[in-house]
């Protein structure tokens, strides 16, 4: 049964003169499209291709100081200066951007690992379930922004790993709104019904049948999301809360250019240009992401 | 109206409750003793720890000393700091002057750059104006406030000595601070007034409107931007979190002496009884005034009254 219906398909499109497309390829094409996000699709990959290869990309250390060339300006040597140690600023913006990257995506998998499942539990079941896990979101939603990650922090210690935990608990509840949505959306569908007839497992009914619809919305929302985390971790860090120095975080550069302001500009500029230009792309990318993946714009 | 006010205000009870036993939480979901936090780094003698647990009350359960907190906290008692002695209340209220003022600034600065990006960008669909403003807002959208707020007073402080880089009082303290806070809001204004204007110069009563004769200028005025400030509305109600959370960390790059900085310092002193003081008042008024908002947008927008 199940191999007829294929081979008429495939037949069906060999008649036509067309390959059936494979919804990724079709996803990528219309993302290919937009130039915006093939714009900062291509500054990200260059990114994380500069941050992979940082050892080989510069002569110094990100830890590595030279007393005798403290505080130097932007030069041939030190492309973008140096600070009150002597370390290479370049050097430790590209090392820089390996823990900054990392923090934006480990937080958004915190996030997601937290939320998607609180959303599948809470709308697939509804009811009680459903009320008081909306009800936990709601009361995480009302501390507003950073303010739930300030007070995670609070609590578990400053440090990055507690930042990241901070900031990917406090997105969660996002995750958990737009994951039961979906979900209640998909719930009503036909194939969710047969899945319930021919006796499936509500666990396997949520995993194989359910999530998969989730998949598209948790793509463009953990893209955006990533953006926000950097934005947010470094934040963190800036305040003291994240990454200390010398660890060359992003934001932790920021906070360590604080008193050099007036006598070094290039500490604070490039670290926030960095930040900039990560955050941009990504953004580029998600908002193209959401056009591709939306049904509507199809 | 007076239905829905009530109703709202009632809605919102519960969940002032449980901000108030999160909060409460906050000190014992801290790895350690309580006691042993109170008394920070100092040394201390057991027999003086164990006092100071019997004051704190935590021999008894939890639910008892929850009870306790709350009382307090309804007759304005939110303890004391830890570092400093004095009343939490006392502490966050002195710097509430200085919040507010940051505040109601950046959301000047927020909802005129916001309107004026968005307005443009609408009005001159797909023409570089359009394109120059989404720029802004999109770059705006990307960047950290507190680097934002420091390239600001390298340039404006630093350089031309136009302001001062810190402190608080006075009007040209607080441009800088709100510049830098309320551009960073006004970007996901911008993009938001930017698809609603769009959306209503679709609507059928635009096109009556511009088919009676009316000329493009009054078109907009009367009919376009009203609906667009519905959406201001909305959305700051939303910014309102990225703009208090944002003040938090701008008041800290300015030294501004906010509620904001009061908290961070608290968390870095690890003072808790002043952590949970401030991030109970922050929590308060971010309710009420989306409280406000709602109220405000069914006040602007009939629709949403008879729902």
């Amino acid at each position: 049964m199940h191999t007829s219906i294929r081979a008429s398909a495939s037949s069906e499109a060999a008649v036509s003169g067309l390959r059936p497309r494979s919804p990724g390829r079709e996803v990528l094409r219309r993302l290919m499209r937009s130039k915006s996000a093939t714009l900062g699709g291509t500054i990200l990959v260059l990114l994380v291709a500069t941050a992979l290869a940082a050892p080989w990309l510069t002569p110094y250390e990100p830890l590595e100081m030279a007393p005798a060339e403290r505080l130097q300006p932007p030069s041939i040597r030190h492309l973008l200066g140096t600070d009150v140690f002597g370390r290479d600023l370049f050097t430790r913006i590209l090392f820089g951007a390996r823990i900054s990257l990392q923090t934006g995506l480990v937080s958004v998998t915190i996030a997601i690992s937290i939320g998607v499942p609180l959303g599948l539990l809470s709308g697939f079941y509804g009811g009680t379930v459903d009320r008081l896990l909306m009800r936990l979101v709601d009361l995480m939603l009302t501390f507003p922004g950073i303010l739930l990650a300030l007070v995670i922090v609070a609590i578990l210690g400053p440090n990055l790993l507690n930042a990241m935990l901070a900031v990917g608990i406090s997105a969660s509840p996002i995750y958990a709104r737009v994951v039961r949505a979906t979900v209640l959306a998909a719930k009503t569908q036909t194939y969710v019904e047969a899945a319930h007839a021919i006796g499936c497992a509500n666990a396997r009914i949520m995993v194989r049948h359910i999530l998969p619809s989730t998949v598209a919305p948790i793509i463009v929302l953990g893209t955006l999301g990533v953006a926000g985390a950097i934005i947010a971790a470094a934040a963190l860090s800036y305040l003291g809360l994240g990454a200390r120095p010398p660890e060359p975080e992003w934001g932790a550069l920021l906070a360590e250019s604080r008193n050099y302001l007036r006598v070094a500009w290039w500490l604070t500029t490039f670290p926030g240009l960095a930040i900039m230009i990560a955050v941009l792309s990504i953004n580029l990318l998600g908002d193209g992401l959401r056009d591709a993946l939306d049904p509507r714009t199809q | 109206m007076l239905q829905l006010v009530i109703k709202r205000l009632l809605l919102a009870i519960p969940t002032m409750a449980a901000v108030s036993v999160l909060v409460f939480l906050i000190l014992h979901l801290v790895p350690g003793d309580p006691a042993i936090i109170f008394f920070g780094d100092q040394p201390v003698t057991p027999q003086r720890l164990e006092q100071v647990r019997r004051q704190m009350g935590l021999h008894r359960p939890l639910a008892v000393q929850y009870l306790d907190y709350a009382g307090g906290v309804l007759r304005g008692d939110l303890g004391r700091s830890i570092h400093q002695g004095t009343p939490v209340l006392e502490e966050v209220v002195s710097r509430i002057g200085s919040s507010a003022e940051l505040a109601a600034a950046a959301f000047g600065v927020a909802a005129v750059l916001g309107l004026a990006l968005g307005l443009l960008s609408a009005l001159w669909r797909s023409t570089w104006v359009d394109a120059a403003a989404m720029l802004v807002a999109l770059t705006g959208v990307s960047m950290p406030v507190f680097w934002l707020a420091a390239m600001l007073i390298y340039v404006f402080s630093l350089q031309l000595a136009w302001f001062p880089a810190s402190g608080f009082g006075g009007l040209n303290r607080l441009v800088l601070p709100a510049v830098a806070l309320g551009f960073v809001s006004s970007a996901t204004l911008a993009r938001i007034v930017r698809s609603s204007v769009l959306e209503v110069l679709w609507q059928p009563y635009v096109t009556t409107a511009r088919s009676k004769g009316l000329g493009e200028s009054t078109v907009v005025r009367r009919h376009v931007l009203k609906n667009a400030f519905i959406a201001v509305i909305t959305v700051m109600g939303l910014q309102l979190g990225t703009l208090l959370s944002g003040a938090v960390i701008t008041e800290t790059v300015f030294a501004r002496p906010g509620v904001g900085k009061l908290l961070v310092d608290a968390i870095l002193n690890k003072d808790f009884p002043l952590v949970q003081g401030t991030v109970l008042f922050v929590a308060v008024v971010y309710i009420v005034v989306n409280l406000l908002v709602d109220l405000s947008y069914a006040y602007l927008d009939p629709r949403i009254r008879f729902e």
